[in-house]
């Protein structure tokens, strides 16, 4: 029996504890090996994978471009957003044009909640969702719980404060699954325009000021804004939110001592997050999030590409 | 004016009032002493053992000694039009009406949609030094519709309330997020119930009256069609929300029925809706052209029983001044809007004159039921609270004219009425702002 019994990795919700904690004890084994001069490995050797991004992408897209190489694969990178969709091709088309090249993994990212999964249902292959509309991110979720069990050791009661733009959040979809998986308690904190209905029926605390919601809390999970929530429809302006919503060392001082600040990135610097404290290294883990990413990506596809050979082919 | 405004509040000591306190139902003849800028004590037989040395007595004879005023709908005109009204002009008229608090329209130029504006009326209005202004602070950047204010920013900086002033929040997805929004910070947003496309070139109630008139309708749709979409936004967020000036029966109906299912909305009416109907405008009175236009007979009955039933919840003045150049004018083309700082007591005094409410319900309507909508700290006799007071006579006759408002516009819709009940004397804060001349 496989440590990860699922074809495809496409999202958090309704993931078993045992295999939450498989994907990050195998991510565990690939922090050391990244640190290391040499860092490639050959599990992957013979196999493709092939990012598919429907939205433009940096971190995300790099991440799992060097997870691929590290662990020896063909990786091959396609930005969809500047070709085939301008031309008028459908997702679908587009998957069964690459699904017909034999890749072995597929990691996509869209713009639409769902798409990740439709796609799943049409190729051969494994499928890794690496962001789909505001549905899930599960690697960004796993990446993030390996940060916080490197730190503190463990995910189990731990108080976590996901704040800012949850209702346009993927990020905090996953991350929300996750922690309530592993025994943490969640809590977000947004003004309501930026909490999505019935918030509270995912299982966590909804709060609407940064001091209330921050107090005694473990880690300090901030989202990024993104631009165009900022022009009046869902806030009036930058300076309020910064003011009301920023993470400031003000706000900060109601975590507890201790607590680490978590970002998933790009940071908009002076309107989710102060400067100052994005880049106080005594308590941000930002940049290792980043690290734990690669790690948590070269785990999924190597799990993953493990179940495939195993999988009887079968032919659409 | 003959009279001379304390320049500091010292000891007042009112010897024989009738004490009015509609929060407590306190209707009793007494005495009330004032120290500083707080009421030390009131009751009957307060001054037993004579008047305290150095207070100034006022000799009340038996006229009502109530809070003073609060009136949450005033249009000012400062910042930007001061030729139609100023914070002191109307000062005086609000204190020659027993006002003692009013909370200001957001339609300033600039519109108050900005920190900077809240502390300049602040600023200017402690300058004055008469009424108590609160200011309203706009929903949407530049009252216009589409972007929501910094509403928790304004908040902090002293907005009381949030509204877009003499218009509806048009777009629904807009009002449901400032709902949302205002929900953040438990901020109360007032809304004018009007659906715009309704009321688009309307001039005045549509029906008979308009039609003989040859006046663009509008019809009494207009308001109830906000009102039940804004109940629904209330429900969908879960956020508070207030209906300014409601003029029709349909309102009063749609409100009740929300209030009895437990929805956190509250509404005002104002004078002219429960005292005058569409046929005011006679041959074309421009002074009763009004927003809401006033409606037909039978709604304002409606809002006399909305009044009696509790569903109002308060009685605003809605002055809104405009001067004579933008009055003077064929119907269709003037403005809208009345004065009603100073017939704000007497035409709400009707209401128990007529015998609909009592005397201590209808103070309550100007008093701590809108003070307690807003959160605001008036409205209310109590030891140790601000001295904020009117003394008025209720029964005292009196026709209002327009050259006698001390209200710079004097666009009043009460021209040539005959009322009954006068402020006689205003304390703001143990200060005596105005005195009837004898």
């Amino acid at each position: 029996m496989s440590a990860f019994p699922h074809r495809h990795l496409l999202g958090i919700e309704g993931l078993t504890p045992p295999e939450v904690t498989a994907l990050l004890d195998r991510s565990e084994s690939y922090v050391e090996q990244n640190r290391r001069a040499d860092k490639k490995k050959s599990v992957l050797r013979g196999r493709t994978v092939i990012n598919l991004f429907f939205e433009a992408s940096t971190r995300t897209r790099t991440s799992f471009e060097l997870a691929g190489k590290r662990l020896g694969g063909d990786v091959i990178n396609m930005s969809v957003s500047t070709s085939a969709i301008r031309k008028g091709e459908t997702v679908l088309d587009t998957a069964m044009t690459l699904n017909a090249m034999h890749p072995d993994v597929l990691v996509v990212r869209h713009p639409e909640s769902g798409a990740v999964k439709l796609l799943s249902e049409k190729v051969n292959c494994c499928v890794i969702n690496a962001g789909d509309g505001s549905h899930e991110h599960p690697t960004q979720a796993l990446l993030d719980a390996l940060t916080i069990r490197r730190r503190l050791g463990r995910l189990e009661g731990l108080e976590v404060a996901i704040c800012g733009d949850i209702v346009h959040s993927r990020v905090a979809r996953s991350n929300i699954h996750l922690l309530a998986i592993m025994g943490a308690r969640v809590r977000l904190v947004a003004p309501h325009t930026l909490i999505p209905a019935e918030a509270e029926r995912l299982g966590v605390e909804v709060f609407h000021d940064m001091h209330e919601g921050l107090k005694g809390c473990d880690i300090v999970m901030m989202l990024r804004l993104q631009t165009e929530r900022m022009q009046g429809n869902f806030l009036p302006s930058i300076r309020e939110y910064f003011h009301f919503f920023g993470l400031d060392y003000d706000k900060m001082a109601n975590a507890k001592p201790e607590a680490l600040i978590m970002h998933p990135g790009p940071m908009n610097r002076g309107v989710e997050i102060d400067s100052v404290v994005a880049d106080d290294y005594s308590r941000s883990v930002i940049h290792e999030q980043v690290e734990m990413g690669v790690a948590v990506r070269m785990a999924c596809l190597e799990l993953l590409s493990a179940n495939l050979v195993e999988a009887p082919q079968h032919n659409i | 004016m003959a009279f001379h405004i304390d320049p500091v509040a010292g000891r007042l000591a009112f010897t024989g009032a009738r004490l009015l306190d509609p929060a407590t139902g306190l209707d009793t003849i007494g005495d009330l002493l004032t120290d500083g800028e707080v009421i030390a004590g009131f009751g009957p037989g307060l001054f037993a053992e004579g008047v305290p040395e150095g207070a100034a007595v006022v000799d009340c004879a038996g006229l009502c000694l109530a809070p003073g005023l609060v009136d949450i709908r005033t249009q000012v005109r400062e910042p930007g039009e001061e030729h139609k009204g100023t914070l002191a002009s109307t000062g005086q008229a609000a204190t020659a009406g027993g006002v003692t608090t009013m909370v200001c329209l957001p339609n300033t130029l600039p519109v108050i949609d900005d920190m900077s504006v809240v502390e300049f009326v602040a600023r200017r209005a402690r300058r004055v030094g008469l009424t108590k202004v609160y200011p309203y602070g706009a929903i949407t950047q530049g009252l216009a519709g589409s972007k929501l204010a910094e509403l928790g920013m304004l908040a902090e900086a002293g907005a009381v309330a949030f509204t877009d002033g003499v218009r509806a929040v048009a777009d629904a997805q807009v009002m449901r997020q400032a709902l949302n929004y205002a929900r953040t910070f438990g901020l109360l947003l007032v809304e004018h119930p009007e659906e715009p496309s309704l009321a688009a070139d309307g001039d005045m109630n549509a029906g008979e009256m308009a039609t003989r008139l040859g006046l663009t309708g509008i019809p009494r749709e207009a308001e109830v069609i906000m009102v039940e979409r804004d109940l629904r936004l209330v429900e969908l967020t879960g956020s508070r929300l207030h209906f300014g000036h409601i003029s029709t029966g349909q309102s009063v109906d749609a409100i009740r029925r929300a209030k009895a299912r437990g929805l956190p909305v509250t509404c005002d009416t104002a004078p002219p809706y429960f005292a005058l109907n569409e046929n005011a405008i006679g041959e074309y009175r421009t002074f009763a052209k009004l927003s809401p236009p006033l409606r037909s007979e039978a709604d304002r009955l409606a809002i006399v029983e909305g009044l009696a039933d509790g569903t109002i919840d308060a009685i605003a003045s809605d002055h809104a001044p405009q001067d004579e150049d933008a009055k003077r004018l064929p119907f269709g083309q003037a403005a809208f809007g009345g004065v009603g700082l100073e017939t704000l007591l007497p035409v709400s005094l009707e209401l128990y004159h007529n015998g609909h409410l009592t005397l201590l319900e209808v103070l309550a309507l100007l008093t701590h039921r809108p003070a307690h909508v807003f959160g605001l700290p008036a409205g209310r006799l109590a030891v140790g609270a601000a001295a904020d007071l009117t003394l008025f006579d209720p029964d005292r006759a009196w026709q209002v004219r327009e050259y006698e408002l001390h209200s710079k516009s004097k666009n009043t819709p009460f021209d040539y009425r005959p009322v009954q009940g006068r402020v006689v004397l205003t304390v703001v804060d143990g200060r005596r702002v105005f005195a009837l001349d004898p």
